[in-house]
């Protein structure tokens, strides 16, 4: 750990966290958010907004299986509308937890310390606000069950074929992966917590979730052999769960879909989308919790770089899009380009030009990648640019296809939009409890950090 | 510091952690059990009926035909349910004071139908017809089971979609030639009991079925399993 730890000093940068902490301190500050600080009104306000827009969701939800799919905008041509839209968008923004966690640490890439614990519950929240949309969007929701292989009365399997069951299993196994990796990330800092609570009951609950963890040597060693397993697990899920979601739309072969760039532009666009998320919610958390010191401005700018160079490669995929429209001299890839350009759809399509691509390059410059204003809107700007991106690619193809005959508009109800926006909701309600019971900041992977840490010959 | 779980915790923790894979297993092998027991299928359940009609009695006691009372089945989707002439046809001769009979007279005299309550129950999405079974060799207890030992009707099978499958991917295993479809008593060929079709005898179901596949033109197995040869 203390060659980690001189790679920062030599650095010559914002360390990664403020000098001046020792092991107490920063063991101290963390869990104080959970044990000793009282809630604030603001988190009360916060997360009584946001349970509010919870609710919203279930009612629209629940609306919905009352009444059935017609209180949505899809219809044919177009029947893949927001569900799909926003199961891709929630599915990738998770994708920079996964990274930051797994691939950042295998990297041994120090700075992760003190964002992978709060970006792994990100994850796992916009897991789950992924995996309502798939459910609900089959019709009969109470039959969703059908699309895991199991042996059915019916005496059929689902088609093995589709990609829709690989994402099935993609996304299941990154549910799960993700869930174990956070929780056994979490074990030693509940340990913390348990040792540190007053409360009798409060013992009770953290010391039932640290199962037993006493800080033994051998406990340590388990522990990290788990964890570096289970980053080696999580790593090719970063590369393969948004290919498998890309293959929903690659192996389908309408216009605008059926291209083989599609995999690694997804990848990357989840990435850029993840760490936006990351930086929406770091920005206001150190701010609110005081945590400047341990989410330096190195971690802002770092994920500013990370969003730059993402965001590059999808500038790429839009490019080569935009060429093979012309050099395959497929008519219809060259309709859809035109299309999208000057179509009905064309606001949303420059719209996403600007905030994916234009936008984001004022993160060249060292000051605003710095600046945490800056940066939080410029996060929110690129969210909405990558939510626009799957707009464009479920609604836009699908409304021109090969006959014009079959063309057709998607528009949007309002049971939609309280549905997406309910699911964010729910997102920032888990966030905020998040926050509230559990250390956001890894303790013990924060106190490796420190010059105490140092192994001395 | 005082220890905050009594040393039994760590054994309690290992067995729930242990435990709660075999609970998950069984959980998961009883939703499979119960969804193709009797108590959702009714396989087995004999159903009142306005009149206890014995099929043992009529078919193996006095054997009666199927196609005596159930006229359509060779060439309509539904088999027929008999008119109350049909049984009058004997019952005005025979037990004309018979107590249990009486709805059957009153139905006579009325006019009105007998409400017998049905056993063999499909779905109203999937199109079933009989004719071409009985047609391609498929005999009327491969699906009904012993009728002619049922006092009381019940439906045999599960009648659930993989049941229909199980032969409809191996039609060979069930079918025998178009005169013995309504033997009651039929057997599948064995080298001791072989059965003879166009001459040729046969003492192994499968060569037997392979034969009258191809001799009543049953269709492939592609065909047959298509989602829309049932679900139209």
């Amino acid at each position: 750990m203390d060659e980690q730890y001189k790679i920062t000093v030599n650095a010559q940068e914002t360390p990664v966290i403020e000098p001046g902490y020792t092991f107490g301190t920063v063991t101290e500050k963390i869990s104080a958010i959970v044990l000793t600080r009282p809630a604030s009104n603001g988190w009360f306000v916060g997360f009584g907004l946001a349970f509010m827009l919870t609710m919203m969701m279930l009612y629209a939800i629940g609306y919905l299986f009352v009444k059935g799919i017609g209180i949505w905008g899809v219809t044919i041509p177009i029947g893949w509308g927001f569900a799909i839209v926003n199961f891709v968008w929630w599915i990738g923004i998770g994708h920079a937890g996964t990274l930051i966690s797994a691939i950042l640490l295998l990297l041994r890439q120090s700075w992760r310390n003190s964002i992978n614990r709060f970006a792994e519950a990100m994850t796992l929240f916009a897991v789950a606000c992924a995996g309502i949309f798939p459910a609900i969007h089959v019709g009969r929701p109470w039959l969703a069950y059908w699309l895991f292989p199991y042996p059915s009365t019916m005496g059929v399997w689902p088609q093995f074929r589709s990609p829709l069951i690989w994402d099935v299993f993609a996304v299941s196994t990154y549910a799960t992966i993700s869930a174990l990796f956070w929780f056994i990330g979490l074990i030693p800092d509940l340990a913390t917590l348990r040792d540190r609570a007053a409360h009798p009951a409060t013992r009770m609950i953290y010391g039932m979730l640290s199962m037993g963890w006493r800080g033994s040597a051998r406990h340590w060693h388990r522990y990290e052999t788990a964890y570096l397993l289970l980053a080696g697990l999580a790593t090719p899920l970063v590369l393969s769960v948004h290919t498998v979601v890309s293959f929903d739309f690659a192996v389908g072969i309408v216009p605008g879909w059926h291209t083989t760039i599609f995999p690694p532009y997804f990848v990357a666009g989840a990435i850029y989308s993840g760490f936006a998320m990351v930086l929406m919610l770091a920005i206001p958390i150190r701010k609110i919790y005081g945590l400047e010191d341990f989410i330096t401005e190195r971690h802002l700018q770092n994920s500013a770089k990370v969003m730059l160079a993402t965001g590059l490669i999808v500038a790429y995929g839009y490019g080569i899009e935009a060429f093979m429209g012309w050099y395959s001299g497929d008519r219809y890839d060259a309709f859809t380009l035109w299309n999208r350009l000057h179509g009905p759809y064309a606001v949303p399509y420059w719209s996403l030009l600007a905030c994916n691509i234009f936008i984001p390059q004022v993160l060249w410059i060292r000051k605003l990648r710095t600046s945490p204003v800056a940066l939080f809107f410029i996060s929110g700007v690129i969210l909405v640019g990558m939510w626009l991106e799957r707009f464009i690619i479920v609604v836009v193809s699908l409304s021109r296809d090969f006959l014009t005959s079959s063309w057709g508009m998607y528009y949007p109800t309002r049971w939609d939009w309280m549905t997406y926006i309910g699911t964010i909701g729910m997102f920032l309600a888990a966030m905020f409890l998040f926050v509230r019971l559990l250390p956001m900041i890894s303790i013990f992977e924060m106190r490796t950090l420190l010059p105490e840490a140092e192994v001395k010959e | 510091m005082p220890q905050i779980f009594h040393r039994s915790a760590n054994t309690l923790s290992r067995a729930t952690i242990f435990g709660a894979v075999f609970v998950a297993a069984a959980l998961g092998w009883m939703a499979m059990e119960i969804q193709r027991s009797p108590y959702v299928t009714y396989a087995g359940v004999r159903k009142p009926q306005p009149v206890p009609f014995s099929h043992q009695h009529h078919v193996s006691g006095l054997g009666i035909d199927c196609r005596y009372c159930h006229t359509s089945v060779e060439n309509s989707s539904f088999a027929g349910i008999p008119p109350t002439k049909t049984c009058m046809n004997c019952h005005s001769q025979i037990w004309t004071n018979a107590q249990l009979l009486e709805p059957v007279r009153a139905s006579y005299r009325s006019g009105e139908s007998l409400q017998w309550t049905r056993v063999n129950q499909l779905p109203d999405f999937v199109y079933f017809n009989h004719s071409i079974h009985v047609n391609k060799g498929v005999g009327c207890n491969t699906c009904h089971g012993p009728v002619d030992q049922m006092p009381l009707m019940y439906q045999q099978e599960s009648l659930q979609m993989e049941w229909c499958l199980s032969c409809h991917r191996a039609p060979e295993n069930n079918l025998r030639p178009r005169d013995q479809v309504f033997n009651m008593r039929y057997q599948q060929p064995t080298s001791s009991h072989p059965v003879a079709v166009d001459g040729q005898s046969y003492t192994d179901q499968f060569d037997l079925g392979a034969a009258l596949v191809k001799k009543y033109n049953v269709r492939s197995v592609n065909d047959i399993t298509s989602c829309n040869t049932c679900h139209r």
